[in-house]
């Protein structure tokens, strides 16, 4: 199963860096700005935007690495448990703009586990999502406050993003499933 | 990680969680639905469930230690056999996954009344029962509810047999303080005959390539010398012995075990006085171990007795991790099973 590429390293380099401007300019500053991205890929997009937010405003932004698994809606509909990542926030939420950083928006479960995950941390000011690729087929009321690229794609199409850190390399490719879903093996 | 909780799309279509989801993101790979002993375990699996824990660790370190992940499940603890930790430790680590827990103290229940172990878990289950934690003096009895129980049975110790539980979290707490236990002396001292914690332990161990050391009286290693003659599992660095010095030199674990007065037959100890005597593990012996070797118990300890109140309140004293890393492993325990539990 081969896909087409939808977006290129440059691309999803400049689109991180729109990003990173983006997020500053909303906030009015960096002031009380944390990132924190959603296991697995977007811990690095989250670091990716720091280091873009510390050239442009020469100003450190603290990130972190949110791990949603128990939080998810559809533990009791899996097969087998989904893999633990981990989470790691560094810091102190109350009263900060969060930022989530994550790879694709798409159903909006992942951010409403996330947002979940985030309040048993404390109370911060604001949450903010900020993602690479919107595909679509929301099925929660979440929308992305920065997005790198609106994506149409249809539910029979997969999105990949693929990232130096993970990957190897940088790219995001569309695919269509051919077989029957790969229904007999949830989650794997 | 990208969605992955699309719930079904069309009512009665087969669930699909997602299709967005790359190899790495997916599923734990763990098969079993019973932990009823550590010996079906694969290195694999133990690998999985001390990483699962690690995730554990770190809710524990929350304000908030609670994350919803057995939210809506029923677990029911069945002891019937005295215990704090374990049953404590068990139940708090179900409330911290926000389980619902059911405690059946077998002493205050039907049990009391005659009511058979087969018949007690078909009540349970008809309750409302998904995960079932037992305890029973009788050996296999587990094994026993796990043929009737339609849900998850998690051994909490039977018998002399196994306390898997227990193993996993003595791994922990190793690997965590010393890393890879390849090659590494590891001593379990004292009343080994009556201890289903070290039965269970001597699997984890060898399978985790430690050099494992069974110290005791030897009324009270009876049987384990054909284990050392033909090796554990596959592994050759097993051995027993009643000298305290040539077990406890250069050790890198001493676990002492609690003498077991209430499975104790008569004729196996001279007197109490002997045994701490000559096995208790005092500072004097600890000093014979590596300078950094750490001091571990299962708990409940006779202090005095198996092991000095000094030791097992000494810097090198990692009892109190056993216990805080008991939650963590019940928990990812909980959790891994609860995936296969229905």
């Amino acid at each position: 199963m081969t896909g087409r590429r939808i977006m290129t390293a440059d691309e999803i380099r400049r689109a991180t860096i729109r990003l990173s401007h983006e997020i500053v300019e909303k906030q009015a500053g960096t002031s009380g700005l944390l990132l924190i991205g959603i296991q697995r890929r977007g811990v690095p997009l989250a670091r990716r935007i720091a280091e873009a937010i510390a050239e442009n405003e020469s100003v450190d932004i603290a990130v972190g690495a949110l791990d949603i698994t128990f939080y998810r809606d559809d533990l009791s509909l899996v097969a087998q448990q989904p893999v633990v990542k981990g989470t790691d926030l560094p810091f102190g939420i109350d009263g900060r703009t969060i930022v989530l950083v994550d790879d694709v928006l798409y159903t909006g479960r992942t951010i409403r586990a996330a947002m979940d995950a985030l309040v048993d941390f404390g109370r911060p000011q604001a949450i903010r999502l900020a993602v690479l690729v919107d595909r679509g087929h929301r099925e929660l009321p979440i929308r992305a406050d920065h997005v790198g690229k609106n994506v149409p794609t249809s539910r029979e199409e997969i999105v990949r993003v693929h990232l130096e850190e993970i990957d190897g390399e940088d790219g995001v490719d569309i695919e269509r499933v051919v077989e029957s879903r790969r229904a007999v093996e949830p989650v794997a | 990680m990208t969605d992955v909780l699309d719930g079904p799309t069309d009512a009665g279509e087969l669930v699909i969680p997602s299709v967005d989801v790359a190899p790495e993101d997916g599923a734990v790979g763990w098969r079993h639905r019973h932990l009823l002993d550590v010996d079906d375990l694969s290195i694999d699996d133990i690998d999985l469930v001390m990483r699962t824990a690690d995730a554990m660790r770190e809710v524990l370190a929350r304000p908030i230690a609670k994350v919803p992940a057995l939210r809506g499940r029923n677990v029911t603890i069945l002891f019937y056999e005295a215990s704090t930790r374990t049953r404590v430790s068990f139940e708090v680590a179900a409330k911290n996954l926000s389980a619902d827990v059911v405690n059946v103290a077998a002493a205050t229940s039907s049990v009391s009344k005659g009511e058979s172990l087969v018949d007690t878990v078909r009540t349970l289950e008809a309750l409302g029962a998904q995960m079932l934690v037992m305890r029973h003096s009788v050996s296999g009895a587990p094994y026993l509810a796990a043929e009737v129980f339609n849900g998850s049975v998690l051994n909490g110790g039977d018998g002399w047999h196994a306390h898997p539980t227990q193993a996993l979290l003595d791994l922990y707490t190793m690997r965590s303080r010393l890393g890879s236990l390849a090659g590494r002396k590891v001593v379990i001292l004292g009343d080994v005959l009556h201890s289903r914690v070290a039965r269970s332990n001597i699997w984890t161990l060898t399978a985790a390539g430690a050099d494992l050391w069974l110290c005791g009286p030897s009324t009270l290693l009876r049987g384990f010398e054909a284990w050392a003659r033909h090796g554990v599992a596959g592994s050759r660095r097993f051995h027993v012995t009643s000298s305290v010095d040539e077990a406890l030199r250069d050790a890198a674990v001493v676990m002492a075990l609690r003498i077991q007065r209430e499975r104790m037959a008569s004729g196996l100890l001279p007197s109490l006085r002997e045994y701490a005597a000559r096995y208790g593990l005092t500072s004097a012996r600890l000093a014979t171990a590596r300078p950094e070797a750490l001091v571990m118990h299962p708990g409940p300890m006779n202090e005095g007795v198996e092991i000095a109140a000094d030791v097992a309140a000494g810097a090198q004293s990692v009892i109190t991790d056993q216990v805080t890393n008991g939650v963590a492993i019940r928990m990812a325990l909980l959790y891994l099973l609860a995936g296969a539990a229905r």
